[in-house]
């Protein structure tokens, strides 16, 4: 089978939007005038500092409504997803000292899963990693017999990167509060995807990042529900009412409140239009590839995300192919990360690993078009099958799986 | 985005000699489960002349393992089995032009690959004795197995001391905390290190951390008349050479401007992703030899006035 030669679509297919999104134009022509007539330090007394201040108050609204929060002043603006879960994490066991355990999912993400490794090591806290089941759904009985009242903060994904599988947030949170836990939620992939009421939720604390819904980089937001005990990490001024010091990111605060207040208008379109070419991509890679799956929960998860693994092939490959035909995608492959591992989400739904290191992420967006979900449909028969021809794994004539034993180092 | 040459990007999107060789005498069959990555060799060798005919691979991994088994058959089709059995995983990543450093254990396989297949064809066992673990330092290519091993046997027990043995953390040094990480398992196994005293609940743990003991001051450094210095310059830099020279590069002085010491690095040192490394080995070097601080500068920005 040969890839067909059809025409890309204009400047490339970019199906990696869980990484991160295009700045929308309407969020950037919000930002430019803070780089030049606005350009003044929202603490100022003088009226540069004044216009700049009413702008910074505005996106923070518009934050507040696509989180559905009860009052403005719950929200922190930060440099992004990182920042705000180790914000949550670190501000939580220092409010609460004496209670020394986590409860957290083994499918977090680094920023989560990383700095849990730290507090285990170095400064002794138990850490309670609950697993999932092989389509990445949290086991709730291990959930429930971690909680107890030593716990000090639960950090749970609302929806995972990889796989786009979705967690019962308000549940886990109400168990959270009934132990008397503090309950946190990453929800970078599921903001501006899911339809959220903060107001009337047990969630305490939420993480999301600018970039991942056509904000810039460098961007996020830690939602903190009014009255919880907070302790912050970075000191050094009154910005974000002490809980966040250092000059206001003006321009990038803004782009998001701008991207927020777009995110809220598009959330039907992500679950029509959007889920629509993600599910029809899907089934015509599913129709026509042999031996490849879907990961994950397909009945609860993102509008936008489908993460297919290829068996008996490897991921990074698959990405360099689809790159020749000016499609972005990306891999749970160990060899696309730098490390030797594959991706822990995999590992951890029990993905075999022949399976696992050939995991494809297409992750859409708004912008992405119908043409250019044809394309992707009518060449990746072709790139899987190209990389068969080269795998031991696979028996050409046949289409099927073959004996393969090689001595493993 | 992948850091390839245009040579491995060559072999992975057209690679030379993939599929079965029905006719194959000799079969290798490896594979690395911590990269996933498996790759069966196969080769048809003239009884006769020893010559291998005809190479082909099958393998399951990422670009660069792809372009490694490609690159691979190209050069031993036409060897002798002995002289082929000379080849390293070195050879194969020069070939392609150099690989990531995070890849060499691609072309590791494909090394391994070639002696599986011709102990096959001898009718010997082969036993993989390579063992491989995360990558530590980005800037040499030692991974964590190496660190380890590297610690047990000589009986390590600093961050410089791995630095010395495995030149691991010695260029860009942002892999310390990695290293000693390694190293305080390692030793944590063999019993050298003592277990840290239990924290009290609600504490950081800085109280575990003791002050360290004072450093005596170094002796102040006898003055050097410019003569002297410049030749304690000189001196050192040859006394480098042999090593850089090894690497297939070479050093040479080109001025003395006070503090600044301006070099020019030749040969395969031009243009290596490593050269950063190999100046800061330099000024490590020099300012050891002369009891105080200098800077060494590639020769490219020296002063207009001064060239």
């Amino acid at each position: 089978m040969t890839i067909p030669n059809t025409t890309i679509p204009n400047q490339g297919v970019y199906l990696d939007n869980n990484a991160t999104t295009r700045v929308d134009p309407d969020v950037l022509a919000e930002m430019l005038p803070l780089f030049t007539e606005h350009f003044g330090n929202p603490s100022s007394m003088h009226a540069f500092g004044a216009a700049v201040g009413g702008k910074i108050e505005w996106a923070r609204k518009q934050v507040q409504a696509l989180l559905g929060a009860a009052h403005d002043s719950e929200i922190i603006f930060t440099s992004g997803g990182t920042e705000s879960d180790n914000t949550a994490i670190l501000s939580i066991i220092e409010a609460y000292p004496k209670k020394r355990e986590i409860v957290t999912s083994v499918v977090e993400h680094p920023a989560v899963l990383a700095l849990c490794d730290y507090l285990e090591k170095k400064r002794d806290y138990k850490i309670h990693r609950i697993p999932v089941d092989n389509k990445g759904n949290l086991d709730i009985d291990a959930y429930r017999a971690a909680l107890s009242d030593q716990v000090a903060i639960v950090s749970i994904m609302w929806a995972n990167n990889e796989t786009g599988t979705i967690f019962p947030i308000e549940e886990l949170a109400q168990m959270a509060k009934a132990v008397g836990a503090v309950f946190h939620t990453d929800a970078v992939q599921a903001v501006g995807k899911i339809p959220m009421k903060l107001a009337d939720s047990a969630v305490d604390m939420l993480s999301l990042s600018g970039h991942k819904l056509h904000a810039p980089k460098g961007i996020g937001a830690l939602y903190v529900k009014r009255g919880l005990r907070f302790r912050p990490m970075l000191r050094g001024g009154h910005q974000e009412r002490s809980r966040r010091a250092g000059t206001e990111n003006a321009p990038a605060i803004v782009g998001l409140g701008a991207a927020a207040h777009l995110a809220l208008t598009h959330m039907g379109e992500e679950n029509t239009r959007v889920k629509a070419q993600r599910d029809r991509l899907e089934q015509a890679i599913l129709a026509a590839v042999p031996a490849c799956f879907v990961t994950g929960n397909p009945d609860h998860r993102l509008p936008n995300t489908c993460n297919i693994a290829f068996e008996f092939i490897e991921g990074e490959a698959i990405l360099l192919l689809l790159n020749e035909q000016g499609i972005a995608a990306s891999s749970g492959s160990a060899c696309t990360s730098g490390s030797l591992e594959p991706s822990h989400v995999m590992r951890a739904m029990g993905v075999p690993y022949t399976a696992a290191h050939g995991a494809t992420r297409f992750s859409l967006s708004r912008d992405t078009t119908d043409a250019e979900i044809d394309h992707v449909i009518a060449v990746v028969p072709g790139i899987i099958a190209k990389l068969r021809s080269l795998s031991p794994y696979w028996e050409q004539g046949a289409a099927k799986p073959k004996e393969f034993a090689p001595v493993y180092s | 985005m992948w850091n390839y040459t245009d040579k491995v990007k060559e072999h992975f999107f057209n690679p030379k000699n993939s599929g079965v060789l029905e006719t194959a005498n000799a079969v290798g069959e490896v594979g690395s489960i911590t990269c996933g990555d498996a790759l069966r060799l196969m080769l048809k060798v003239d009884p006769d002349t020893q010559i291998i005919k005809d190479a082909k691979f099958q393998t399951f991994g990422c670009g660069s393992a792809i372009a490694s088994s490609s690159a691979l058959t190209e050069m031993i089709i036409g060897k002798t089995v002995d002289e082929a059995l000379v080849l390293t995983n070195r050879d194969i990543a020069e070939y392609l032009g150099g690989l990531p450093p995070e890849k060499m254990h691609c072309s590791v396989m494909g090394a391994e690959a070639l002696r599986a297949a011709i102990a096959n064809y001898k009718g010997e066992e082969w036993v993989d004795d390579h063992e491989e673990g995360e990558l530590i330092c980005k800037c040499f290519g030692v991974d964590a197995a190496m660190i380890e091993r590297a610690v047990t046997v000589n009986g390590l027990t600093s961050l410089e001391e791995v630095t010395h043995y495995t030149k691991a953390g010695g260029s860009c040094q942002t892999c310390h905390e990695k290293i000693e990480e390694v190293l305080e398992a390692v030793m944590a196994k063999t019993g050298a290190l003592k277990p840290a005293a239990k924290h009290t609940p609600g504490t950081v743990g800085l109280d575990a951390i003791k002050p360290l003991p004072a450093k005596p001051e170094p002796a102040a450094a006898p003055k050097l008349t410019n003569v002297q210095r410049m030749q304690a310059i000189m001196g050192a830099i040859e006394e480098m050479r042999p090593q850089i020279q090894r690497d297939g590069g070479d050093v040479e002085l080109v001025d003395i401007d006070g503090k600044d010491i301006y070099v020019r690095l030749t040969g395969a040192c031009s243009g290596c992703s490593q050269s950063a490394g190999t100046m800061m080995g330099v000024q490590m070097k020099l300012v050891e030899a002369l009891g105080e601080f200098v800077r060494v500068k590639p020769a490219s920005l020296m002063p207009a006035h001064a060239g």
